[in-house]
């Protein structure tokens, strides 16, 4: 990332809104989260990854909050949504993990996902 | 401003009260299942927050958890952490 997102960079400015932007429409599924996919430090995030594992879904954008700090909080100026993880589908913001649990489990996930999931 | 736990579940049993009405209301404390992960550090507690209400009538579940986002206000920003969410109508409970 050349973008600075440091824990001294505002977040609601526009370098860090608009790389949010670029991140989100840039990729068809994106999970602002803390750790890895590999590596979550946090069970929220960690459940919204096998979620979209069990989706199907083999390319998650994810972007580690815990090491972009500005990141941290500008998406949740971002979204409007005061928590992390958050995920995004096709550049639209869907939910936190209870919502994409929700979603997963009455089949609304997999259909939002659509081409993007596999299997 | 520093809660105790008990004063912070009040305080948010408060604000959801004031603002969407529940005709049922239950918040627990869940913080021990995420202490001393990396991502709670700075303290936030956990809670897990059930709610029925009238006030979810009509709208998505993304619109309903942001309603109670918005009556938990300024305690989203540092006393708590996360909310685990179930927001149901009292049809839906029925």
């Amino acid at each position: 990332m050349t973008v600075d997102t440091g824990a001294h960079v505002d977040p609601t400015s526009p370098a860090i809104q608009d790389l949010i932007r670029e991140q989100v429409t840039g990729h068809p599924v994106v999970l602002y989260m803390k750790g890895t996919p590999q590596f979550p430090m946090c069970g929220f995030s960690g459940t919204v990854v096998q979620i979209l594992k069990a989706c199907g879904v083999k390319d998650i954008f994810s972007v580690n909050v815990l090491e972009h700090p500005a990141i941290r909080e500008g998406v949740k100026v971002y979204a409007n949504w005061p928590t992390l993880p958050q995920l995004y589908v096709n550049g639209e913001f869907v939910g936190g993990c209870d919502i994409a649990r929700e979603m997963y489990q009455n089949g609304e996930l997999q259909q939002l996902l659509g081409g993007n999931a596999q299997g | 401003m520093v809660y105790t736990a008990e004063a912070l579940i009040a305080e948010l049993r408060q604000r959801l009260e004031a603002s969407l009405a529940p005709v049922r209301l239950t918040v627990e404390d869940d913080s021990h299942h995420h202490a001393g992960h990396a991502g709670a550090r700075g303290g936030g507690r956990h809670f897990r927050v059930r709610i029925v209400s009238a006030a979810f009538a009509g709208k998505s579940t993304v619109a309903r958890h942001r309603q109670v986002y918005v009556a938990a206000g300024d305690l989203m920003r540092g006393p708590i952490h996360a909310l685990a969410l179930t927001t149901h109508t009292p049809e839906e409970e029925a």
